[in-house]
């Protein structure tokens, strides 16, 4: 990584203030997102890896949320210190973001022509003068983009209701949205997860060859393994708010390194040579209002140590992998 | 959508002859003898006689009621006995005032009930939140007669900003009618002095009818644009990178509304049951004022033709909120 990445959060740690105390949702996260890299960031439900990824467009509603440390540098500009004006003229511009259930993410009382519009729009104040459009330009540009996410009869669609579509269908008109102001990075928060099997193949087609022709950065958010292979070259595994290892897709798969990858790779069932009973991690998550000192996966693990009183550092072991674990020594080798 | 119209409209006229029946009955049950109010205190018992004979009062109950509706079918809503006119003739002269009432006070509810419970949400728990609620919650506790009498202590007498009763000056005519309402035939007749007297006498009564309802306005609009906040798809506006005040203005508050305009819908009808109140303290000349002379003269035919009218307006408020409903969301649209 010789270059400095486009997007680099850096020591980043998150809180919720709640009735019950101080609920510790993310603990100092380091990821780095290079120009053209598709990263997937996967973890079980509640480990963070959705707010890390709202955190990025400061989604995270603040109360109860408070950045608590770190940094999020965009092209070397910190998005945590960053006003709620310059991040409208970031949000769809440069980095933008499509989420899990396109049921509930499309208003169900306008149509989504209108709110396509809407968002065009809006982009307008932020763009140099000769790229600026009227609304009837706006309109013909909406369902280009609509065309461009393969949507059957934009025309059509575009006045319709999003009550009146399919979930694969309104997905694509989220997409459509999110890339509507030509941005730099995609981040996608499992964005299949609510969607049929075949309609999630459909949806990752698309995404694959949205990055591709638009030259796109991705970070793309699941817990399903499958898609990271399907879509990513490198990989972050997060387990209850903090970064367990950060890996190429290839080594990750072949050499998962922190014990917590270890047992998710194990828990993936291999039809045909799987004995029926399906295989997982013993014990359950900690408890963010008062997690353990250091790592938080140590009471799960059956190699912890006296030492993961400490969080160990995000340490280099390979060519394409860095694990944040005491049993890889000072040479990379456990 | 015509289907649905038809269906309502039989509705509406089970329900209206659901009310007649009960309004009837329980007035001519209640204590109480009609005729001797109206023959008066030395009256013999022979006069008093001959006026119970007249209304039909000395007939069984359920040929009154039976005499009754066949004159409601053609269209004759009985006599008052006392004023000894139609009650009919009556209702045209004093159902415009109440309406003009109503209206006003509905859309100075609207007006600044909306906004308000919009305030209040984007800034949930601060001194403004507190605040505004201490002033909603007053103001649904708040009896509206004792309101209207303090309104008058200070505003009328007091400090005489305003006329303390009535609807216009004593010494002016109305306009010639167009639409029936002081305010508006004045307007379209460009009779600049009389718009402004009857607008004067107009804000206390108005303001003391649209309290309670601003209100709950107030707070159901509140706790809806909070919980539509909340929602998925305005976390989506943001990271699109819509500004705050469409987001507000238009994605939210459009999704409020529909329990909002539900609010509303009651909020008009509890305003027509409550010109009973406000007409009474403010003097105002309309359907609410009339109906309170004919319970106190046991006058049955006043009694039900008001009950009437004011419930077949508060239907009719329900079935236009439904329509409304359709209008805001497309969901609805396709059911009805």
């Amino acid at each position: 990584m010789s270059e400095s990445p486009l997007l680099s959060i850096q020591d980043f740690s998150l809180e919720f203030n709640t009735f019950d105390g101080v609920y510790q949702a993310i603990a100092d996260v380091n990821i780095d997102l290079a120009k053209g890299e598709s990263l997937g960031i996967v973890g079980e439900t509640g480990c963070g890896k959705s707010v890390t990824a709202k955190s990025i467009l400061k989604l995270v509603p603040s109360p109860p949320g408070r950045v608590r440390a770190g940094r999020i540098l965009f092209n070397g500009e910190d998005l945590v210190q960053a006003s709620e004006e310059r991040m409208r003229a970031i949000r769809g511009l440069d980095i933008a973001m499509i989420f899990q259930d396109p049921m509930t993410f499309l208003n169900p009382v306008f149509t989504v022509g209108n709110q396509l519009v809407d968002v065009i729009m809006a982009h307008q104040r932020f763009l140099p003068q000769r790229e600026s459009r009227s609304r009837r330009e706006a309109r013909d540009y909406a369902i280009e983009m609509l065309r461009k996410v393969h949507l059957p009869n934009p025309e059509t669609q575009f006045h319709n209701y999003p009550h009146q579509l399919s979930g694969g269908m309104r997905q694509r008109v989220l997409i459509a949205m999110a890339l509507s102001g030509r941005p730099q990075i995609l981040i996608a928060d499992e964005p299949t997860t609510a969607l049929d099997v075949t309609i999630q193949a459909q949806i990752l087609d698309l995404i694959g060859e949205l990055m591709k022709d638009l030259g796109l950065s991705v970070i793309l958010i699941t817990h399903d393994l499958g898609v990271v292979a399907l879509l990513c070259n490198r990989v972050v595994v997060m387990y209850s708010g903090q970064v367990v290892e950060d890996a190429s897709v290839k080594a990750l798969f072949d050499n998962p390194a922190h014990p917590y990858t270890q047992g998710l790779l194990a828990a993936v069932p291999h039809p045909g040579r799987s004995s029926g009973v399906l295989s997982g991690i013993p014990g359950q998550l900690p408890n963010l209002l008062d997690p353990p000192k250091g790592c938080r996966f140590q009471a799960r693990c059956s190699k912890a140590m006296a030492a993961c009183g400490e969080m160990a550092p995000l340490k280099r072991i390979g060519k394409d992998q860095s694990v944040a674990c005491w049993l890889y020594g000072e040479d990379g080798h456990a | 959508m015509t289907r649905f119209l038809a269906k309502r409209g039989i509705l509406i006229g089970v329900m209206l002859l659901g009310l007649l029946t009960l309004t009837f009955f329980i007035s001519h049950v209640a204590p109480g003898d009609p005729a001797h109010l109206r023959a008066g205190p030395d009256a013999t018992p022979e006069m008093v006689e001959v006026i119970r004979v007249k209304y039909g009062l000395d007939k069984p109950l359920m040929t009154q009621f039976y005499v009754y509706l066949k004159g409601m079918l053609v269209g004759d809503w009985g006599e008052s006995i006392h004023s000894s006119r139609k009650v009919w003739d009556e209702l045209v002269i004093y159902f415009p005032n109440t309406a003009e009432l109503v209206i006003f006070s509905i859309l100075i509810a609207i007006v600044l009930g909306v906004p308000i419970g919009v305030l209040a949400a984007v800034n949930q728990n601060t001194a403004i939140d507190h605040f505004l609620r201490v002033l909603s919650i007053s103001g649904v506790a708040l009896p509206m007669f004792w309101l209207g009498l303090m309104l008058q202590l200070f505003f009328a007498l007091k400090h005489p900003l305003f006329p303390l009763n009535g609807q216009l000056h004593v010494l002016l005519d109305p306009p010639d009618p167009i639409t029936h309402l002081i305010l508006v035939d004045s307007l379209l007749r460009g009779q600049w002095s009389l718009f402004i007297n009857a607008a004067q006498h107009m804000v206390l009564p108005a303001l003391t009818l649209s309290v309670p309802g601003m209100a709950s306005i107030i707070r159901v609009n509140r706790a809806e644009m909070l919980e539509t906040l909340n929602k998925d798809y305005i976390v989506n506006a943001r990271a699109q990178g819509l500004s705050a005040f469409r987001i507000i203005g238009m994605y939210a508050l459009r999704n409020a509304m529909l329990a909002t305009m539900a609010m509303i819908g009651l909020r008009f009808g509890w305003m027509l049951g409550g010109t009973v109140m406000v007409e009474t303290v403010f003097d105002w000349p309309g359907v609410g004022l009339y109906a309170v002379n004919g319970a106190i003269n046991n006058d049955f035919a006043p009694i039900i033709g008001s009950t009437i009218v004011l419930g077949f307006f508060f239907m009719l408020t329900n079935l236009v909120i439904d329509i409304i409903y359709g209008v805001l969301d497309p969901r609805v649209r396709t059911q009805i």
